[in-house]
């Protein structure tokens, strides 16, 4: 799976990074930032969660 | 059993996210979602924010675009409200004299912003929908006095916006400090000295008894001091009420929402989620009901799973943000007037910290103030018991 984010639309509420933590972080604004952006299939559901919490729409998921 | 054909009433952001929820657990049945309003589904928090200070279009409110919303092979029915629910046949009729059966009802419906009463002057407005922000925004920009009546986030947000787009702001409200009720005195404190320094003025701690009129037009809000503050607009902005009117002869238990037990189940095969639903939080042992954005994407998840069988107690960490001139605000547990508050890391004299909640030597929430980093790593402490020592800054 391919993950893109868009930082622009971040509105840094961290719920990325509470349900994939391996996969998302915060920079010192609470920005998110992208870890992994090819993370293994093991993680697809939740990277899914992770896009579906988003507030800001702000994560996609390909394939 | 899987239900074969789903119908969701209410299509904003709670409504949206169960059923796509559903389609992404593996759901292939019928799903139907029916909104009130006639606009396609779209997002909420800007419209205090951007759209009504223009910098964001009411078309980038949309939650989906048109293709994705197709790629959910959904029937989409908007317009048309619902008015009745026999949940005992789970059939849905609305206002246009549709039924709609289904084997889960799932409600979405949402909120109705109060008004105060008797106001049908021009010039005084609500803020729920994109329609009234845009009408709040065309009536700020014809405008030079604003009155905001409502000390609680979306007043103290609405407020923020129209001061930065430069009109004369005054904040009235019962309580004495802004967002009193959902942050206590101290950081109600430091809200308050943040509105004043950008030239809000703070008229709290009285209750509003009516607004005065000429020829059909507000001209002002009078306060139970018999003071009116003039204005030109007024954003009337004093909560919402779960929009359960069309289910009160449902017989379904109405009682702030549509009560629910700990897994959003209002009855066999109905469901609520985001703001209309009150179910009980197991681990707080207490019913619950949640106004946030986040709180509708991650319910929807949870209903979406016990739709499909999973049987799983919702018990979520609630949070919420609130973006309000320079400050970023997030808020995560239980907060609260009456809980003891310690800043933990910051200082509120740099505009950026975060404070911890606690009640009975635990930790009930934590509030980031343009640390959004920081708040959200303490959150694990929710739950807890209160630390004895901080450990001392590097």
């Amino acid at each position: 799976m391919k993950v893109t984010l868009d930082q622009d639309k971040c509105v840094a509420s961290g719920q990325c990074v509470v349900a994939a933590d391996d996969v998302f972080d915060q920079d010192d604004d609470g920005i998110a930032v992208l870890l992994d952006p090819t993370p293994p299939s093991d993680r697809a559901e939740d990277v899914e969660q992770a896009a579906a919490v988003c507030p800001a729409l702000a994560i996609r998921i390909q394939g | 059993m899987t239900p074969s054909r789903v119908l969701v009433v209410g299509a904003s952001a709670a409504g949206l996210a169960t059923a796509e929820a559903l389609r992404r657990k593996g759901y292939r049945g019928t799903l139907t979602l029916l909104g009130d309003e006639p606009h396609p589904p779209y997002d909420r928090p800007p419209l205090s924010k951007q759209v009504l200070a223009g910098s964001r279009t009411p078309d980038t409110t949309r939650l989906r675009t048109p293709e994705v919303l197709a790629a959910l092979d959904a029937e989409l029915l908007l317009g048309d409200p619902a008015v009745h629910l026999d949940p005992r046949t789970r059939t849905v009729r609305t206002a246009s004299g549709r039924e709609l059966g289904a084997d889960a009802v799932v409600v979405a419906t949402g909120l109705r912003a109060r008004n105060l009463p008797g106001t049908d002057a021009e010039g005084v407005h609500v803020l729920r929908t994109l329609d009234d922000a845009l009408a709040l925004r065309s009536g700020l920009l014809a405008a030079r006095r604003l009155v905001v009546v409502g000390e609680g986030v979306l007043g103290c947000e609405i407020a923020a916006t129209a001061r930065s787009m430069g009109l004369d702001v005054t904040l009235a409200g019962p309580r004495p400090g802004p967002m009193l009720a959902q942050f206590g005195p101290v950081v109600s404190e430091l809200l308050a000295a943040l509105h004043t320094a950008n030239g809000v003025h703070l008229r709290l701690g009285h209750a509003v008894t009516g607004l005065t009129t000429a020829e059909g037009r507000v001209t002002g809000v009078r306060l139970d001091t018999d003071e009116v503050l003039p204005a030109d607009v007024v954003a009337v902005a004093i909560g919402g009420d779960p929009a359960t009117g069309w289910l009160a002869d449902s017989g379904l238990r109405i009682e702030n929402g549509l009560v629910c037990d700990a897994r959003c189940r209002a009855a066999e095969g109905v469901y609520a989620v985001g703001d209309v639903a009150s179910w009980h939080h197991e681990l707080f042992d207490a019913p619950m009901r949640l106004e946030n954005r986040t709180n509708a994407t991650e319910q929807a998840v949870a209903v979406a799973a016990n739709i499909l069988g999973a049987d799983l107690p919702y018990v979520p960490v609630p949070y919420f943000w609130t973006d309000q001139f320079d400050a970023r605000i997030q808020a995560h547990g239980r907060l609260g007037p009456d809980a003891g508050v310690t800043v933990v890391e910051g200082d509120p004299e740099t505009g950026r910290f975060v404070a911890r909640y606690e009640r009975d030597g635990r930790v009930t929430g934590v509030l980031g103030w343009s640390m959004p980093k920081q708040a959200r790593l303490r959150r694990q402490e929710i739950g807890g018991p209160v630390p004895s020592l901080e450990p001392s800054a590097p």
